[in-house]
Formats: structure tokens, sequence, C-alpha cells
């Protein structure tokens, strides 16, 4: 039982890991913006971690970039820019829209478009189907039919 | 009929996107160093570290800029290639020793050939991150005017050799 809650309280506690190295800017602002940064920017070893999460040699390398021209006194545009010059907007998880990332961001939105027409297209289809009126010799066919078979479960 | 032709419509077009998705590198990044100047660096010799070489020195040369390490596995399985293409002598090879140890260095060297005219340090991968390096091997090939003209990511192989690099070689071997 001991185990048991003791397994509990480790997945309820956060556990936190210090994968990364931490450095501290002495302008709490920068810190802000340091941290941005390395928020924004995609490691390209792991390309599913920014270089904030990741541990990659890589990313400890760019985050060394970054840290030092902040004390360079460098803004955030010029070190995206450096990035970007270096390893092109992959770099960047808000790649900026461009004829080339045109697909990447108008995609979602035409999906949506076209789902949600399709849905309108099919909602509409079955009301229409839902309200056709029988006429009289087809509805009282149906209720013979109705009753014909209730009497054939009573029977059995 | 519509109701059959339209799945079949969509199941096609979704068949296109996933087979394109299985055939795209998604490792491979393009470079926007690509008909850009190769980025300028001073770095010490493996070989001797007192002295200096950049890509300046290189002017009026074609070569190719080699990113290798010795804890590079991969490297490992290129080098023979490297050697091979080193043997032909149809441009200089320069190799770019990333985030290593020299001692290191220099032993993989002498244990497996050396194929580089030259190497150069940088042990702390700033000159990596210049060239945009984000992972070893990486083979950049530099026209006679300095020019970044093509890069390739991962291990070369015999067919990159002969089927890339030895044609491109000789079309910038003929610029001016």
């Amino acid at each position: 039982m001991m185990k048991l809650w003791l397994n509990v309280l480790l997945l309820i506690i956060p556990i936190q890991g210090f994968a990364v190295d931490y450095r501290q800017l002495a302008d709490p602002e920068q810190q802000k913006t340091y941290e941005l940064i390395n928020s924004e920017l995609r490691c390209l070893v792991c390309q599913n971690q920014t270089i904030a999460d990741s541990n990659a040699e890589l990313a400890a390398d760019l985050r060394r970039q970054v840290f030092e021209m902040l004390q360079q006194g460098k803004s955030k545009d010029d070190i995206i820019q450096f990035m970007t010059d270096r390893y092109g907007d992959f770099v960047l998880y808000n790649p900026p829209l461009k004829t080339k990332t045109a697909l990447l961001w108008l995609g979602p939105i035409a999906f949506l478009i076209t789902g949600l027409t399709m849905i309108f297209w099919f909602i509409r289809r079955k009301k229409n189907a839902a309200t056709t009126v029988f006429d009289k010799d087809k509805q009282e066919k149906m209720r013979h039919l109705l009753e014909n078979s209730a009497e054939n479960e009573d029977q059995s | 009929m519509l109701k059959y032709i339209i799945p079949l419509i969509l199941f096609i077009v979704l068949a296109v996107f996933l087979a394109l998705g299985l055939k795209g590198k998604p490792g491979e990044i393009p470079s926007p160093l690509l008909n850009k100047p190769a980025p300028v660096f001073s770095a010490p010799k493996l070989n001797a570290a007192n002295e200096k070489l950049s890509p300046a020195d290189l002017k009026g040369k074609v070569w190719l800029f080699n990113v290798w390490a010795s804890w590079c596995v991969s490297c490992r399985a290129e080098h023979p290639v490297m050697n091979q293409l080193a043997q032909q002598q149809v441009a200089i090879i320069i190799g770019l020793n990333y985030k290593d140890d020299p001692e290191a260095a220099k032993k993989w060297l002498e244990t497996l050939g050396n194929p580089y005219n030259d190497s150069v340090m940088d042990g702390d991968g700033r000159i990596g991150i210049d060239w945009g390096v984000y992972g070893v091997p990486e083979t950049f090939v530099i026209d006679k005017q300095g020019i970044v003209r093509y890069k390739h990511t991962g291990p070369v192989t015999e067919e990159d050799v002969q089927n890339t690099f030895l044609p491109l070689i000789a079309k910038l071997q003929a610029e001016s």
C-alpha cells in the first residue's frame, strides 16, 4: 500500500529536470528576452524542440550565442536575423508569411472552410430528407405494416 | 455515383500527400548560405596550432569544406569516400574539426588516413554556427570567387561523389 502511495506521489509532484543550463542576465528585461528568444528558436538536431527545451549540444551553443549577443546589447530582431541568416526560416518556430510558407499558414484555414462547407451541406441534405412528406397511400401502407408486425409479435 | 466519387477523390488526394511526406527529407534543411560568400573565419590549423587559415587564403581555388569530428560515427562511414576523393585531387579539401579534442582528432586522421589539405579547429562550435552547421558531417563546395555553391548534409556516399560532387567541381573549375 505504501508503495502505491509513493508511486502516486511521484506522479503528482512535478519532476523538475534541470537538463538545460541556466544563465542569468543582469537586466531582468533582457532575461525575459533571452528566455523568449530561446523558446522561439528551433533546435535543428531534435527538430520538434525549442533550444530552450533541448539539451542537444547545438542547442546549448545557440543559447550561448543568444546570451552573448544580448550581453553585447543586440536586440531580439538582430538575434533572430543572425539565426535566420545561418539556419534559414526553419530555425523559427513562428515562420514568417511568405509565398514559400503560404501553404503552411493558409492550409489550415482552407481545411476549416472545406470542413464547414461539408458539414453545412450534409445538414441541409439531411433536413430536406427528414421533411419528405409521404402521400396518403404510403402512410396507410406503413400503418398497416406496423400493425401487422405488432400482432405477429403478440402471437409469438 | 457522386457518393462514391467524392471519397475516392479524397482518398487519392490524401494518398498523394502521404506519399510526398514519405519522400521528403525533414533532416535536410535548405541552407540560406547557398550562392552567398563563404562565412569568414580565421582558425588555427589542427596540425599546426600557431598557423591560421581563413577562406580568403583559398580565393581563386575550388575547395570543399568538410565538417567532421572524431566522435562522429557517420564521419567514420564517410571517411573512405573523402580519402578517395582526395586521391583524385580535383579540388582542395579543408576539414572543419568541429567541437573535437585535437589529440583525438589527430589520432583519428593517423589511423584512418588524412584526406584534408588542412583541417582547422572549431573547439567551441562558433565557426559551425556561422556556417549553419547542425549535424556532422556536412560538406560545402566553394567556388573560385569564394561563394558557397552547394551544401551536402550527412555522410557523402560514392554515388554522391559521382553524381553530384565531381560534375559540380568540374563545372566550377572551368569557371574563372
